[in-house]
């Protein structure tokens, strides 16, 4: 269970100040799979960072709590955020020279992988093994590839709340029907792992539980698929597009 | 041995005990302990410090370990190893030298290996440089490689210093006549005040011949590293240099590749990379449970793998 209380993030920019997050209050049960949608820059990212610890104290002001099962998490680290269950798969995920796919995900298990093991990984992104297993995390893998393989450190660990940011950003079209079925697969097999997705895809918001509407900082509405939906496709047509437009096509 | 002797071979050849096949240990200037094979002579110099290894044409599948141990302190030497390798054979050797200094006055090994390489021969040359104690008597290690290739033949050349080495400087020098393949990998981290130069001259004289150059380093602390790779193309050839170097603390890195072609079918590429590491690996590495150090610990680990 995630609880969410008056969290506030506010930075200085040459105006001032910017309310980047208003007064959020958010509770999302275990084993729900929930979307974050909204405009770019409602805060989105800054949401799901300020849950994982990404935000870094110098760069403005946080108030408010965030608890995970039960656990303040302001002022732990984000070791000790994962070290909890909570796991987040980058925008942009970072590629490292020299290190192969095996040892990141050797890495993300927390323990030395069997080949066995590190195939089922990959073959839960649609990576075709054999292929991968030495390939080295550098400018050589396309971003699609980097993001399944992002994808895939986050179920070696053995996590309770995954939260991803915008994982459509960045990869064809193929991949990312490939993705939204790799969602659909995670949330059938991992049953009590909450997932909380980012995303501006409608493919991947009819996938949610609960679509969480975020905009200029505040959650503006939340509900299910079928109440918000329409909302958000009501305001694309009559004050452009915010949905779509993140996959290259 | 004692034990810091085996912990010496271990770092520097990865051997518990000697090696299978053939193998020269040479300890603080004097034979150790020696094994030739049918295949493989290696007979001590008469003319000045140093061995030669002959290797027999056809020569498939076998190993020379030829480790320089020194554990005295003020020890110096300069050492000439040749290495005569046949027509078509396939060998591993692996070379190093891991000095151990207890004491306060400056350990040296100075090395020129030089390699003849028949045609169509095929060789793996490992050395790893590595020193440690707690003297505060200097470790350093100035190696030169020497290899003229014969048509058709390839070297892949692993030279890595990983710890301990005060004061380095490295010179290779190459000359490939055509069809001959070359790949070398250099990985080097210093730290403290260490310092290390690398040079290299690659020269493709042959048709067809190729050459890869990746260099790897970590700098730390106060230490600094300068690369000079350079590849040379005399005629129809292929060359590419690539260098990376992650930057720490306060240290200096230079890294100045050079290609030059002689020749209008000469293709060369060079690159080169200087950088910290970057803040978004270390955080993705902590969002799968490492600490700040941990994560640092295997990004450089990677990279020097």
């Amino acid at each position: 269970m995630l609880e969410i209380r008056n969290l506030n993030y506010t930075v200085k920019d040459e105006r001032g100040k910017a309310d980047i997050l208003k007064n959020i209050n958010l509770d999302i049960e275990a084993g729900k799979f929930v979307v974050i949608t909204g405009p770019n820059g409602s805060g989105k990212t800054s949401l799901a960072k300020a849950i994982m610890g990404l935000i870094p104290g110098e760069s403005g002001e946080i108030t408010g709590s965030i608890k995970y099962n039960g656990q303040e998490l302001t002022g732990l680290g984000v070791t000790g955020r994962a070290r909890l269950g909570i796991s987040y798969g980058f925008q942009q995920p970072p590629r490292f020279k020299g290190m192969q796919v095996t040892d990141l995900l050797s890495i993300a298990a927390g323990k030395i992988l069997k080949r066995d093991e590190h195939c089922a990984l990959l073959s839960q992104v649609g990576l075709c093994t054999d292929d991968y297993l030495k390939r080295e995390i550098d400018t050589s893998l396309s971003g699609g590839e980097l993001k399944r393989i992002e994808i895939a450190t986050l179920l070696a660990r053995d996590v309770s709340l995954m939260i991803f940011d915008e994982p459509e950003a960045g990869i064809d079209l193929w991949s990312f029907s490939k993705l939204t079925e790799t969602f659909k697969i995670i949330h059938k097999q991992k049953k009590e792992t909450t997932i909380i997705i980012i995303s501006h895809q409608e493919r991947i918001i009819k996938l949610a539980d609960e679509i969480i509407l975020v905009s200029a900082g505040a959650i503006t509405k939340r509900g299910s698929v079928e109440e918000v939906l329409p909302l958000i496709m009501n305001e694309t047509v009559s004050d452009c597009v915010y949905l779509g437009g993140a996959v290259n096509e | 041995m004692n034990d810091i002797e085996k912990n010496l071979l271990l770092q520097v050849a990865d051997l518990h005990d000697v090696p299978m096949g053939a193998y020269n240990i040479r300890e603080d200037g004097a034979l150790h302990s020696r094994q030739s094979t049918e295949s493989i002579e290696i007979i001590t110099k008469k003319d000045k410090p140093g061995i030669d290894i002959r290797i027999k044409p056809g020569t498939k599948n076998e190993s020379v370990h030829i480790p320089v141990l020194i554990t005295r302190t003020g020890y110096s030497e300069m050492v000439y190893n040749d290495f005569f390798i046949g027509e078509d054979s396939d060998v591993l050797i692996v070379a190093g030298c891991g000095i151990h200094n207890g004491g306060c006055e400056t350990s040296q090994h100075d090395g020129i290996h030089t390699f003849y390489l028949g045609k169509n021969a095929r060789i793996k040359y490992v050395e790893k440089h590595y020193g440690e104690g707690s003297g505060t008597g200097e470790r350093i290690m100035n190696p030169q490689t020497v290899v003229y290739m014969e048509e058709g033949s390839y070297i892949e050349m692993e030279t890595v210093q990983i710890k301990g080495v005060d004061s380095t400087k490295r010179h290779t020098k190459i000359e490939a006549a055509a069809g001959c393949e070359i790949l070398i990998t250099e990985k080097l981290m210093t730290h403290d005040k260490q310092t290390a130069v690398s040079e290299m001259d690659v020269l493709l004289e042959g048709e067809g011949s190729r050459a890869r150059v990746i260099s790897r380093s970590v700098a730390q602390d106060e230490s600094e590293q300068t690369f000079y790779p350079r590849v040379k193309g005399m005629s129809d050839c292929f060359g590419h240099v690539q260098c990376d170097s992650i930057i720490m603390h306060n240290a200096k890195v230079r890294s100045i590749p050079e290609i030059s072609a002689n020749h209008v079918n000469a293709q060369l590429i060079h690159e080169a990379a200087i950088g910290k590491i970057a803040g978004d690996q270390l955080l993705k590495l902590m969002t799968l449970g490492l600490s700040e150090e941990e994560a640092e610990e295997r990004i450089l680990s990677g990279f020097l793998k």
